[in-house]
């Protein structure tokens, strides 16, 4: 599911600037547990979470990242948004809840990460 | 002071054979960890995780010492005074050593069972505190020894062999 499709089903807002729209994005994990991202993300993931603080963007170092969908309407301060800019680490943002984000993706066909 | 041991099965003897005599590592890095500082926690553990990268080493390798550095990074900036981090590459393996000020473990084995927490408020808000650092911790290495005590400072050592063992 390339990240354009994602970010239109989610009616997302980007915030990072020039993301590539044709990223194709291969699975999705969602959580709000730091220790649970890492130990479930064993390939390339999207991650949905309501964290915004600078551990979820330093997480990219650690493990393969497509980007960052923020959900329930958060959105990360300014420095946070360089941070994954440095990074190429595309973020956006939607209103939807974790659970209600996850939903739309799945039945859009966007499996789940391998754990 | 107490002292908590893990080998994998099947490292034993690896694992004594560099225990008893350590060859001197082929490259070395040593990293300060501040007290409360989220801002930059995990930044040993990236580097560490890219020396590895340029050196070629197996990206199942990669994942495990990044998880290994980055959840006893966390654990030395949320529950101690602040310490320092050594990364020593050899030939076959990375050995990760960390050693803070204090104020140490109650108890070791209870800090291993997943689940179980000391954080606060807002180390939990971030995201941490589910009690799954150590445990996660165990479960990507090849050896993790702690040693540390109520009032004592915290020594935990890791090693991770570059011989991909996950199934």
């Amino acid at each position: 599911m390339r990240l354009q499709e994602i970010t239109a089903a989610l009616e997302a807002e980007v915030l990072t600037s020039n993301p590539d729209p044709d990223l194709e994005v291969t699975c999705a994990f969602g959580s709000d547990l730091i220790s649970d991202i890492l130990m479930c993300t064993k390939e390339p993931t999207l991650l949905l979470t309501g964290l915004t603080n600078p551990q979820v963007i330093r997480l990219a170092d650690m493990i393969d990242l497509f980007g960052i969908v923020f959900v329930r309407g958060k959105k990360p301060p300014r420095e946070i948004i360089e941070m994954a800019e440095e990074r190429g680490l595309p973020l956006i943002s939607t209103r939807f809840t974790l659970y209600r984000s996850s939903g739309i993706l799945y039945n859009l066909g966007l499996r789940s990460c391998q754990i | 002071m107490a002292e908590y041991w893990y080998i994998r099965p099947g490292y034993e003897d690896l694992v004594r054979k560099f225990l008893e005599n350590p060859p001197q590592p082929e490259i070395s890095q040593e990293f300060e960890i501040r007290e409360r500082d989220f801002f930059h926690a995990g930044k040993a553990a990236a580097t560490v995780k890219l020396t590895l990268k340029r050196l070629g080493v197996d990206p199942v390798i990669l994942r495990r010492t990044a998880i290994v550095g980055y959840e006893a990074e966390i654990n030395v900036t949320a529950h101690s005074r602040g310490g320092r981090m050594v990364c020593n590459i050899h030939q076959d393996l990375v050995h990760l050593k960390f050693q803070d000020e204090g104020p140490g473990m109650h108890d070791i084995e209870q800090s291993m069972e997943p689940g179980f927490s000391t954080a606060d408020e807002q180390v939990r808000e971030m995201g941490f505190g589910a009690g799954l650092g150590l445990p996660n911790i165990e479960k990507n290495t090849d050896m993790l020894h702690i040693v540390s005590g109520s009032g004592q400072e915290t020594f935990l050592e890791a090693v991770i062999f570059f011989k991909n063992n996950e199934e």
